[in-house]
């Protein structure tokens, strides 16, 4: 099943073209990774999903982009309840200056999702969800901002899981972690696929290898080759995939 | 475009794939002199062989653990994944030549004591093609050329003609006088290890073809 679907999607920074004539097809219930050198257009793409590009200026965006079949750029799209469906985790843990139980609890109050206990019942799932739960269950009240930094990026996630996306987007979601906290945040994502969509912007090609089944190499704004991992890892079809799987450039 | 990375790996596989012509040279020269010493009927050159088979497995093992290193400290993709892949199945392929080459000096050692019942012309003829296909299915693993792989496969057939013909001529020879027949059947089995030489290098190809296109296919044995 299609989730997401780009066509002919370009965007423009002022005059500088950041993707070029993008078609995709992002499966549902699978973890697709995009992959590619820095400046290639892959988190740009990312940013297209939940429509984070409107808020920088000067940006012009061209084709379309479909959740569910909808397109999402049709001018009677509700953004806020778009950035919803589609949650996005950041490459650097951003916890809110609050405690972990108002930090998972934000979303779900600001939508008036759930109050009193059932919202305590959605903190707890999204804490198990995002396999925080045991490390944090005495204490919820403590600062998120005391939590190790493999902590704060499964908070984070856990705050995207309170407000029940349907697709979670990752941008370079384990650069500012350790290797251990970077496998805990694979195992999770393992866990999430199957009742979430994925898409995962990542510089590190074996984490890549390791947790998605699709894999998307970009360069200079085109998606040059997207097929199943497996295959893009041991037989690209592309000689420029192969250099850059391989570490001959970028 | 690409400016050229990773300079240190690409000596390791450079160095991975020596290693690999080193085994194959060592194995054709043990298949050569394995059937020297049957010719000749030369004992001490036949136990030579059979004494180097100790040195192809060594290498073979050598290579297996260069290819783990590899794998585990460099992460290789895609063609480089493909070629450590297919020098590992090369070099067990190899190794059992070797053994092959081992099998026919153990004959020889048996045979050594009386004089041939024929000559010898079609297992020296077979040994010289198992040499040939040998260096030329090297020569396509390391050109990557895998027109040239098919061909070298393709000879294939002229080492089963070949043996289907010392076969039938040993076969003669045995209804014909059955005194003979333990010898006969020895020298049925130099042919034999022969044939099995030729067939392991089809499989040499087939392991060229999958590293240069990522296809698996296979030849008829």
């Amino acid at each position: 099943m299609v989730k997401i679907e780009a066509d002919h999607l370009n965007v423009f920074y002022g005059g500088l073209q950041a993707l070029r004539d993008v078609t995709i097809r992002i499966q549902e219930r699978h973890i697709t990774a995009l992959i590619g050198p820095s400046g290639c257009g892959k988190s740009t793409f990312l940013r297209c999903l939940n429509r984070m590009n409107d808020t920088i200026p000067g940006v012009r965006i061209e084709g379309r982009v479909l959740l569910d079949g909808e397109d999402i750029y049709a001018p009677q799209t509700d953004v806020v309840d778009l950035r919803r469906r589609v949650g996005l985790v950041f490459q650097r843990p951003n916890p809110f200056p609050q405690s972990i139980y108002d930090n998972v609890a934000f979303g779900p109050r600001v939508l008036g999702l759930a109050q009193g206990r059932a919202l305590d019942g959605v903190v707890e799932r999204s804490l198990r969800g995002a396999a925080l739960w045991d490390e944090v269950k005495e204490d919820l009240r403590r600062p998120a901002l005391d939590l190790s930094a493999g902590q704060q990026q499964r908070l984070c996630i856990a705050r995207v899981l309170a407000v029940e996306p349907e697709v979670i987007l990752m941008d370079e979601p384990c650069s500012a972690l350790d290797p251990l906290a970077t496998l805990r945040i694979e195992d999770l994502m393992r866990e999430l696929r199957g009742t979430y969509t994925i898409v995962i912007v990542t510089h590190n090609m074996q984490q890549a290898a390791r947790v998605s089944d699709y894999t998307g190499f970009f360069w200079l704004g085109e998606l040059v080759e997207y097929d199943e991992t497996a295959r893009v890892f041991t037989r690209p079809a592309q000689r420029l995939t192969e250099d850059y799987v391989t570490g001959r450039f970028g | 475009m690409a400016t050229r990375a990773r300079s240190l790996f690409e000596q390791e596989l450079r160095a991975l794939q020596e290693n690999v012509l080193r085994l194959g040279g060592v194995v054709a020269d043990a298949i050569a002199e394995a059937v020297e010493a049957l010719k000749e009927r030369d004992v001490a050159r036949a136990e030579r062989v059979i004494a180097g088979d100790e040195a192809v497995n060594r290498l073979r093992f050598d290579i297996e653990e260069q290819c783990l290193r590899l794998i585990a400290t460099q992460q290789p993709t895609a063609g480089d994944l493909r070629a450590i892949i297919a020098a590992i199945h090369i070099a067990i392929e190899l190794e059992r030549m070797g053994d092959h080459a081992a099998g026919i000096a153990v004959l020889t050692t048996r045979l050594a004591d009386k004089p041939h019942i024929k000559p010898l012309i079609d297992v020296p003829r077979m040994a010289r093609i198992d040499q040939e296909m040998i260096r030329e299915s090297l020569r396509a693993y390391v050109e990557e050329d895998p027109e040239l792989a098919t061909r070298v496969a393709e000879r294939d057939d002229e080492i089963d003609h070949l043996y289907d013909q010392i076969y039938r001529e040993l076969l003669v020879f045995m209804v014909e006088n059955p005194r003979i027949i333990t010898r006969a059947t020895w020298l049925l089995w130099v042919g034999h290890n022969l044939e099995r030489i030729a067939d392991r290098v089809t499989n040499i190809c087939e392991r060229v073809i999958f590293m240069v296109t990522g296809e698996l296919q296979e030849f008829q044995a």
